[in-house]
């Protein structure tokens, strides 16, 4: 700008407030697309847990699910109770606990000459109900939310079944209802009658997943699935507390996480 | 003002056509409430009748709230009795039928709420 | 000012006609989709977002790109983009509609759409991206109806517009910027997580938004006489041509990070758009087309003597429009689901009802271009050509001047 001739006085002038304008927007820019986002994701990376009360997690000792193969009784229990309908299509399945094969559930862990069969072999999981969940950052209505006992659940009278929690679980651990899980008549009555009455079912359009059986905590039972699981490989208990059978089992042997390294603090552990 | 009638009696019509809903109720409408049975002996539900004739939505509405995201399952005290925050076991295990309660007055009333879409009818166990 | 739309020629109606018969149409689809679900669409539990989002994001960049016509015009006095700003900002409405319409064809329940303002979460993406897309259609909406009912009435445009006209400048930056973040910050999905993202989508949408509008001039041109003038034409035609090639460069950047770290999660992405996994083909061929049209495209572009001839620069522009329809609106949201976080490689492709009620969406932006365009083109044919861009100008020039003169004081 220094080195503009005299006569062009009048543009530099202009140019100056130009200049000025630029800045202004640029300001305005960073502060609308940049700055909100930015602040807002400083914010959330805080987890909602508390230090002291209990904080849940689950202990899946994969040797002893070995022990019975393809045995689901954690997952028939888990959908019974919670009234997760049996859909054919593999599209659209609904699933809380389940099980894949280790080269799925740890994948970039498989190595050509693992133990025999470890690659195939079928690993239970469910949601991580991580210490800092992606889904609730995105979801836009917080009708997935992170209680203070670490447990991440759905809201489903709220959930406006935009998917972005789907999209942002680096686990797979969300279902979506694509359609009606248990159609109902003119008359408002179901065809099938859902199996749990005391529990709810869904409307299509929400999304769900595994809640860590937050209903029968509340009434003081374990989890449907560990209650379920005749080898004992399910344990489930708090973390915050020091003579809990998960601290203990933590504390002796060497468990793994699934995607540890993507920072959101999974608390379901697996001994392999 | 030129063609005053016509706009005058343009207005009239058009109201008349907005307005159906209103005089047609009031004219041929059936404004009895429905006698909804009374399957319990007790005299006293979580506030009063008026209270909750008008309100239980937003009171089952705080209920959802409490138990779904605050972990907060009740007592509630009725009559001095204590009771857990729940649609399904607490009103209807007072109230007793969907049919005869909730769904009749829902019909006289045209309002068609979600809950039963989800929520187990305890007649249909 | 809407009256105007309300008489034309039989080829108009005709038009209208059709857009309103395909509207019908996917309105038909969109009430089946209401009544069973989203399982009448090609989504599943792997890949949850397709056909629609794809469809929002590339129009978010169309709408964002009115910029590259308002800034010249309103910032740097460019006097030749005179006719074709309004035109910008015109298309910049229709685009956020269908943006917006796109959203809600995509919700599960859209009948609670209102829970995402009964309980705001500024922690999700979603939120600024409401905020911003709105702000932005009334941005615009404000400013051209301020703008153009003043030159009609031959008077200078209220002094509110300008500093809306300058904040909307940095608001179509933000609207993709937010829109890229939707995808960038999240770790599940390695090919969205790059920082590039944004500034890649802005490229794009710089290259195709201008693109189209050089194309829908062409066509006023031929069908209504509206001329928006050689230099304008010329000029945008520039902006096409460094868009494209520096979204080009922002491409090769992320292909070479990918191979040459040789990350699998990284890799697998670009390996399924290019050659397809595990037998699943099913977008090869679309990336291909694209990126052949794209280097047509850039040949076209970057040669000046053929950029200026007008013929081959409405195909240089078609080429970039295609080239990156493909790129945004089918290859970028699909891939980052496919292969899955667990390795798996599902197949999508979207259903016959999610195209129609897509095409409805388009068609529902057509009308929405349509009649304003109308309105814009019929207002000002009736004056004598040039009289009232020079107007415009000087109006302009006048307040320019007024104001150095009170910052001199």
């Amino acid at each position: 700008m220094e080195d503009r001739k005299p006569d062009a006085e009048g543009a530099v002038e202009k140019d100056v407030s130009r200049r000025g304008f630029l800045a202004a927007s640029g300001a305005v820019a960073i502060a609308i697309g940049c700055g909100g986002p930015i602040l807002a994701a400083l914010a959330s990376a805080r987890s909602s847990t508390k230090e002291d009360g209990p904080r849940w997690a689950m202990v899946v000792d994969t040797r002893k699910c070995e022990e019975k193969g393809d045995c689901m009784a954690c997952s028939l229990a888990c959908h019974q109770t919670h009234n997760v309908p049996e859909i054919d299509s593999k599209k659209e399945e609904i699933k809380w606990i389940w099980k894949e094969p280790y080269k799925h559930a740890f994948l970039g862990q498989e190595a050509e000459h693992m133990r025999h069969g470890l690659k195939e072999l079928p690993i239970t999981v469910m949601c991580n109900h991580c210490e800092n969940p992606p889904c609730v950052r995105v979801c836009p209505t917080q009708a997935t939310f992170q209680r203070e006992d670490g447990i991440v659940l759905m809201d489903m009278h709220r959930c406006i079944g935009c998917r972005y929690c789907i999209v942002a679980c680096p686990y797979g651990s969300r279902s979506f209802n694509w359609k009606d899980p248990w159609p109902r008549g003119d008359d408002n009555e179901p065809v099938d009658s859902p199996p749990n009455p005391d529990f709810p079912t869904r409307m299509r359009g929400v999304v769900e997943k595994c809640n860590f059986c937050a209903e029968r905590l509340g009434t003081d039972q374990g989890p449907a699935c560990v209650e379920a699981c005749e080898c004992e490989a399910l344990i489930f208990g708090d973390l915050n507390d020091p003579e809990s059978e998960v601290r203990l089992l933590l504390e002796e042997e060497l468990s793994q996480r699934r995607r540890p390294e993507l920072g959101t603090n999974p608390h379901v552990f697996y001994l392999v | 003002m030129h063609d005053q009638g016509k706009v005058i009696a343009g207005i009239v019509i058009f109201l008349i056509v907005v307005l159906f809903p209103i005089w047609y109720t009031g004219a041929f409408g059936d404004f009895t409430p429905p006698n909804l049975d009374p399957v319990t002996d007790a005299k006293e539900c979580v506030k009063d009748k008026a209270t909750m004739t008008a309100w239980h939505m937003d009171l089952l509405n705080e209920w959802r709230n409490d138990v779904v995201r605050n972990n907060d399952r009740g007592p509630v005290l009725i009559a001095g009795k204590e009771w857990e925050k729940s649609l399904t076991r607490t009103c209807l295990g007072c109230h007793g039928s969907y049919r005869k309660f909730c769904h009749k007055c829902h019909t006289y009333a045209d309002v068609k709420p979600d809950c039963w879409q989800c929520h187990v009818v305890p007649e249909e166990r | 000012m809407i009256e105007k739309a309300l008489t034309g020629s039989k080829r108009y109606w005709i038009w209208l006609l059709c857009l309103i018969g395909v509207i019908a149409v996917g309105k038909l689809c969109y009430f089946k989709q209401l009544s069973e679900g989203l399982t009448v669409t090609g989504l599943g539990r792997d890949v949850p977002w397709g056909f629609y989002i794809a469809q929002f994001t590339f129009l978010v960049g169309v709408a964002a790109s009115a910029v590259m016509v308002v800034l010249p015009y309103y910032l740097h006095n460019y006097k030749a983009f005179g006719k074709m700003a309004v035109l910008g900002e015109f298309l910049a409405i229709a685009s956020v509609t269908m943006c917006l319409l796109f959203i809600v064809v995509d919700m599960g329940r859209p009948d609670r759409i209102f829970n995402a303002v009964l309980h705001p979460s500024p922690s999700s993406l979603i939120f600024w991206d409401i905020v911003s897309l709105n702000g932005y259609l009334v941005l615009n909406v404000l400013i051209s109806h301020a703008t153009f009912s003043a030159e009609r009435k031959g008077i200078r445009p209220p002094g509110w517009v300008k500093p809306l006209v300058i904040l909307s400048i940095p608001w179509a930056v933000s609207i993709h910027t937010v829109t890229a973040f939707l995808y960038s910050g999240l770790a599940a999905r390695p090919f969205w997580m790059t920082a590039i993202l944004a500034p890649r989508f802005l490229a794009s949408a710089f290259a195709a938004g201008p693109a189209l509008l050089i194309l829908i001039c062409l066509l006023l041109k031929r069908l209504t006489g509206y001329d928006v003038g050689r230099q304008a034409i010329r000029t945008l035609g520039k902006i096409v041509a460094y868009a494209m090639a520096i979204n080009v460069f922002f491409i090769l950047l992320e292909v070479f990070t990918a191979s040459y770290s040789g990350i699998p999660e990284h890799m697998h992405h670009f390996e399924f758009l290019y050659f397809g996994l595990e037998g699943n083909t099913v977008l090869v061929p679309w990336m291909w087309t694209s990126s052949v049209l794209s280097v047509i495209a850039l040949v076209l572009l970057l040669t000046p003597k053929l950029r200026s001839r007008e013929n081959l620069l409405a195909w240089a522009c078609g080429a970039v429009f295609i080239a990156l329809w493909i790129d945004k609106g089918l290859g970028m949201v699909i891939t980052g689901f496919i292969p899955t976080p667990l390795g798996e490689v599902p197949h999508y492709s979207p259903s016959m009802i999610e195209v129609m009620i897509g095409l409805a969406i388009y068609a529902a932006g057509a009308l929405i271009l349509t009649v304003l365009y109308k309105v814009a083109v019929t207002v000002r044919k009736r004056e004598p050509e040039a009289e009232w861009a020079e107007r415009a100008h000087r109006m302009m020039v006048d307040q320019r001047e007024k104001e150095a003169v009170a910052a001199g004081d």
